[in-house]
């Protein structure tokens, strides 16, 4: 569970809990490389756009096709494999939609490094959790944008109907669902990157510093975790080394969060850092020790 | 003797008391929590404790600090196993020594009540079923709110005695 998903869950009472999807079933084809695994300021697509949900969502899953779950990159994070073959990223959706129908999807492509955070916050505030969708009308040529876009639990009849159909277009999907459309603050943010000439032109476009990070120059640090407990048996370890462009201690828990199958969610841990307790907000440095603290039960 | 320490191995509770004693001391309290069969309708085989050690060392150390200045106790010590341990062990110890009993016993409650609290200090269940679970982390992971720590969950008390 993401550290700061409370505060995401609350904000819309009776709503569907959001649960993240990055997609990353693709084949990259125009790209030549894989796309989940390009760089920006040093860090994979994939686990850009898996960061940037993680403060918005309960759980994130990246949707792939059944042959990439091994893969590294990938494997890192918990996945949803697709069970349709050559239906684009609607298969993505439909496997999450039927592995747990009853919360909404945020979905992300995995294909927009200029995607800020600023962005996707607005989208998440502007959720109309009783309609089908919501989505960005794009800057481009009005129609929505369908891979940054929330899909509510009544989307899921209407999109299997859709595909049944023959149909496989999210676009065209949305253009004839209850969606709520909504303009983008910053018209670049949803460019797509499919070609080695694209990615090279958003890297030019991106700030020096990631620009997924809210922090002010958030430059790695090299942290070690110490895991306890519960949390040593879900890691698989008792410590790493790690380098993390996470600023605090809670943006640490919520990047491994992303990583390993943690149950117990932020509030019910303690974080200690150099074996001082201390509180989430407290920034990271390098070389620091951190331990997340699970529920003691000493006596 | 340290305030607080950490034992691999069963504690040995005469030599520990003998530490306390003290000519200026008339009254003597002890607190053992002991390895309980059950827990929370639940079959015990066994339990296993861990323990983020040089933070509950400190922290420890702190809670004893605090006793012996709150209550006007004159010695005090906590002894807290780790690793695997059977039905019926001691699991902790803690033992005051103080002017009257007042002191001694409310010291030595303060220290087992905030001993519980406080120190980062995880217990595994071994159930007779065969699966096990950790102690608090298991339910509230689940969706639960944590369970209360103020309770003896897999300890008895072992009763202060004089």
């Amino acid at each position: 569970m993401s550290a700061q998903a409370s505060a995401a869950a609350g904000a819309a009472p009776g709503a569907a809990t959001l649960y993240g999807l990055v997609l990353a079933g693709g084949r990259s084809r125009r790209m030549g490389r894989d796309k989940a695994a390009l760089t920006y300021g040093g860090r994979a697509q994939l686990e850009r756009a898996m960061a940037l949900l993680a403060p918005h969502v309960e759980r994130a899953f990246v949707s792939v096709r059944p042959d990439q779950r091994a893969e590294p990159l990938r494997a890192r994070f918990a996945q949803i494999a697709d069970a349709h073959e050559n239906l684009g990223p609607i298969a993505g959706l439909l496997a999450a939609q039927a592995q747990h129908p009853e919360v909404a999807w945020l979905v992300l492509a995995c294909d927009l490094p200029l995607l800020d955070a600023a962005t996707l916050a607005r989208l998440v505030r502007a959720r109309a959790a009783g309609r089908t969708a919501t989505a960005y009308r794009s800057s481009h040529d009005g129609l929505p944008e369908p891979l940054c876009a929330i899909y509510e639990p009544c989307s899921g009849e209407p999109l299997r109907a859709f595909v049944a159909a023959g149909r496989d277009c999210p676009r065209r999907f949305l253009l004839n669902a209850d969606t709520l459309l909504i303009d983008e603050p910053n018209p670049a943010a949803l460019d797509n990157v499919n070609t080695p000439e694209e990615h090279r032109l958003a890297t030019t476009a991106l700030p020096p510093q990631d620009a997924l990070d809210s922090a002010p120059a958030p430059d790695l640090r090299h942290i070690t975790v110490q895991y306890y407990a519960l949390l040593r048996e879900q890691a698989g370890r008792r410590e790493e080394r790690l380098a993390s462009r996470a600023a605090t201690a809670a943006e640490l828990y919520a990047e491994l969060a992303q990583r390993y199958p943690f149950t117990l969610a932020r509030e019910l841990l303690r974080v200690a850092i150099n074996t001082e307790f201390r509180d989430w907000p407290a920034p990271l440095a390098d070389g620091d020790v951190v331990v997340f603290i699970p529920p003691v039960a000493g006596g | 003797m340290d305030a607080f320490q950490f034992s691999r191995t069963a504690i040995e509770t005469p030599a520990l008391r003998t530490q306390l004693a003290d000519p200026a001391c008339g009254g003597y309290a002890a607190f053992e929590g002991w390895v309980r069969d059950s827990n929370e309708g639940r079959r015990v085989r066994a339990l296993e404790y861990e323990a983020f050690e040089a933070l509950a060392l400190r922290e420890g150390a702190c809670i004893v600090g605090e006793a012996l200045a709150r209550f006007g106790a004159r010695r005090a010590a906590c002894v807290h196993r780790l690793g695997e341990l059977a039905i019926g062990e001691l699991a902790v110890w803690v033992g005051v020594s103080a002017p009257h009993r007042d002191e001694a016993f409310r010291a030595c409650r303060y220290i087992i009540d905030e001993v519980k609290h406080r120190l980062p200090i995880w217990k595994k269940e071994h159930y007779l079923t065969g699966d096990s679970g950790w102690v608090n982390c298991e339910r509230c992971a689940a969706g639960a709110v944590p369970a209360a720590a103020g309770l003896p969950a897999g300890t008895h008390a072992g009763g202060p005695r004089r």
